[in-house]
């Protein structure tokens, strides 16, 4: 409760009676299904869908939930919360996933009750965060600051959120179903990669609509996402959205849970018979009942209005101290912060990615030192970016040596964001009963080959994507390179990948080679990067050098055939 | 098995289910249940009958099958062979919403007390709950939560935003 007075600002959706009692209600529900479970009236196979519903999955050491965080905003209130509940109830400290919400990995079932309601209390919950339904919707971790917005998606971020919430008909889908939302002209939510993705624009006459990709995702089959519609008026959003869920609820397959998410019925039947379908269903849904009425869009949109920004900040804009006595700022300002909208404010983006760490964990005592951070410098709002970062979203200029010195001490300073050790591993067999393969300890070993003072700034853009196992969850298919571990023969190897990306123009990355050992995995990213030095062309990026020279050079460096 | 309507109320069930393989001859009087196939196969006979006639769908029978013959039907049975298997709650609301079948929908098969609210939030009128189900746990799953954040095919009172308050 500390920050309150500071976060009135924050762009979060703000509850009001109505949602605080829902999401109590459901607190209670949920309590009542464990004590069902408990006294053994419920069977676990009817019990795993409910609580999946409510985050709690049962993994290697027990069970782990995971908190919602909506498109990745959160409140330093809230963060502080969080911070309440690692120390509490979990080991102190908390895991920021891929889908921008928050793991924590030593749960008990009997005590999970209670942390819902310690979420509920700071309007937060852990509702659809699993299970066979619309899962949280994720979108740009910018959302309403960035320079390049058009559309604040936010906004259609939170209404997905509640027509999806509990609801009726698509709770018992085929399989999961993932939609992001990106409002920008570079995608930085992945939209290609969803089973929906939606790119908010602008028309002619300044109306919003959608387009609309379908299809995507990862996973063991994985697919870029097919445009589905390239124009959908903002009223038909809600009726659009139920007729290509209730298309998937009819004729998605049931039979092979491999089979089961949308990407395959779409393989199946062909982008155009499948359109055909949604847009009959759309004809007959659409209408008074399921518009979305411009008000409501307004009166979510008001939840959403920018902060006060200072007008004393317009004056310091470009006219920042770089403090060039001190390179480490340097590094860190070329790599942390991102172009705001607002004159004399930056984005900035803080590292879970420090070198030998656990990516995207952050301790107790982080997370209530990031929340005061966040209080005095960004109005009291956070973000969780999809590759597993926090956001300060708008800081004044003026401000970034004084954030810059207090994240230092806190662990936080790390100047790594978009380059080679800034990785996205999935939790792996540390973790994760489905695993094959570790993955931190592989993340850990990786950013200690590139740890020397500006080697990584050398580098430039390069993404490393770690998967445990082909499910995928560390998106190593877009990682300009891919690592997925895999069992051979009872023996951790590693198949590598290059080329993928996300964000416009997403590609599925291409493998160079057999699969390699636990130990030889550094040494062929090291490699890899060797040919990259050697071949780059002046201002061009890693994964422009393997499209432009293909994989045959890096596979030749790799597995030591002469050229 | 106890038949329990969206109030939570227990009535007795007045259908009779039709054997697939019984012949023609010996259809009992009163209402009766027939498979879709029966009916596409016995409509003839079925429709001289002077009593309700229902009729029961596999989940992967779709609403639009029956949809042009729904008004000779009192009653549509929906079959839930997993409960993880969510085909009905479409058809259900297609039923209603689409078709606009006005008749009693039931839903049968493999069910949790807790997919009751969402059921009877799609259109389903009635539930067949084994008979040693504990009716007071069906009963407060159609109380729990009173709000929703989407129209369905129940009424309901529009609150502020998509928000709208279930009547119990």
């Amino acid at each position: 409760m500390t920050h309150l007075g500071s976060e009135s600002h924050a762009g979060v959706y703000r509850y009001d009676d109505v949602d605080r009692q829902f999401v109590f209600e459901r607190v209670e529900q949920f309590r009542g299904q464990v004590a069902r479970r408990l006294a053994g009236t419920l069977s676990e196979d009817e019990f795993k869908p409910l609580r999946l519903m409510n985050g709690l999955y049962h993994q290697l050491h027990g069970y782990m939930l995971r908190i919602a965080i909506p498109y990745g905003v959160l409140t330093s209130r809230q963060m502080h919360r969080l911070a309440r509940i690692a120390r509490i109830y979990d080991r102190g400290y908390g895991h920021f996933t891929t889908r921008q919400n928050l793991q924590f990995n030593w749960i008990k079932l009997a005590e999970a009750p209670d942390i819902l309601r310690e979420l509920a209390e700071v309007d937060m919950h852990a509702i659809q965060t699993s299970g066979n339904c619309v899962r949280n919707v994720t979108t740009d971790q910018f959302a309403g600051a960035a320079a390049d917005e058009v559309v604040d998606p936010r906004v259609y971020a939170e209404i997905m959120r509640q027509w999806s919430t509990l609801n009726p008909e698509f709770s018992y889908l085929p399989r999961k179903f993932k939609i992001a939302i990106t409002g920008s002209l570079t995608d930085r939510a992945a939209i290609e990669v969803h089973d929906v993705g939606l790119r908010a624009k602008r028309g002619p006459d300044g109306a919003v609509g959608f387009e609309v990709f379908v299809g995507g995702g990862l996973g063991r089959t994985p697919f870029i996402g097919k445009p589905l519609r390239d124009w959908l008026p903002e009223a038909d959003l809600l009726a659009y959205l139920d007729a290509i869920l209730r298309v998937y609820n009819q004729w998605g397959r049931r039979d092979n849970i491999y089979k089961a998410r949308i990407k395959i019925l779409v393989h199946e039947l062909g982008l155009p018979a499948l359109r055909e379908r949604v847009e009959q269903e759309f004809a007959q849904i659409r209408g008074p009942r399921y518009r979305l009425d411009p008000e409501i869009v307004a009166a979510i949109n008001d939840h959403f209005a920018a902060p006060p920004f200072a007008e004393a900040a317009v004056s310091v804009s470009g006219s920042l101290d770089r403090h060039p006595e001190l390179p480490a700022f340097g590094h860190w300002l070329e790599t942390s912060i991102t172009a705001h909208r607002q004159p004399g404010y930056a984005g900035v983006t803080i590292s879970l990615k420090p070198i030998g760490g656990i990516p995207g964990d952050l301790t107790a005592d982080q997370m209530d030192a990031v929340a005061d951070l966040a209080a005095r410098y960004s109005f009291g709002e956070l973000r969780v970016s999809h590759a597993q970062n926090l956001v300060l979203p708008h800081v004044r200029e003026d401000a970034l040596f004084d954030l810059w010195q207090a994240l230092g001490p806190i662990g936080l300073a790390t100047a790594n964001v978009g380059l080679i050790s800034d990785i996205i591993a999935c939790p792996g067999l540390d973790y994760c009963s489905l695993a094959n393969t570790r993955s931190i300890p592989l993340a850990q070993q990786i950013g200690a080959r590139f740890s020397g003072p500006g080697e990584q700034q050398n580098i430039g853009d390069l993404s490393i994507k770690i998967s445990g196992c082909i499910n995928a969850c560390g998106h190593h298919h877009v990682g300009n390179i891919g690592i997925l571990g895999v069992d051979k023969h009872g023996v951790e190897t590693f198949q590598i990948t290059i080329g993928g990306k996300v964000g416009t123009g997403a590609a599925l990355g291409a493998v160079i080679g057999p699969a390699v050992a636990f130990d030889q995995v550094a040494t062929v990213v090291e490699n890899l990067v060797a040919v990259y030095l050697e071949q780059r062309q002046a201002g061009e990026p890693f994964v422009d050098t393997v499209a432009r020279i293909g994989t045959r050079p890096f596979s030749e460096k790799v597995y030591g055939i002469a050229a | 098995m106890a038949l329990l309507l969206e109030n939570g109320a227990v009535v007795t069930d007045p259908w009779t289910v039709l054997d697939d393989a019984a012949g023609s001859d010996g259809i009992p009087e009163g209402p009766v249940i027939v498979s879709l196939e029966r009916w596409q196969r016995d409509r003839a006979v079925l429709e001289l009958r002077n009593a309700p006639l229902g009729i029961r769908l596999k989940s992967h029978q779709l609403a639009g099958e029956i949809a042009a013959d729904l008004d000779r039907f009192g009653l549509v049975v929906l079959e839930l062979p997993k409960f993880r298997d969510g085909r009905a709650f479409s058809t259900a609301r297609l039923l209603r919403e689409r078709y606009g079948f006005t008749g009693e929908i039931r839903a049968t098969g493999a069910m949790i007390p807790d997919q009751f609210l969402f059921l009877v939030r799609c259109g389903v009128s009635s539930v067949e709950v084994p008979d040693n189900a504990d009716l007071a746990v069906w009963r407060h799953a159609l109380t729990e939560i009173t709000i929703a954040y989407q129209a369905a095919a129940t009424a309901d009172e529009p609150l502020s935003l998509l928000r709208r308050r279930l009547s119990p």
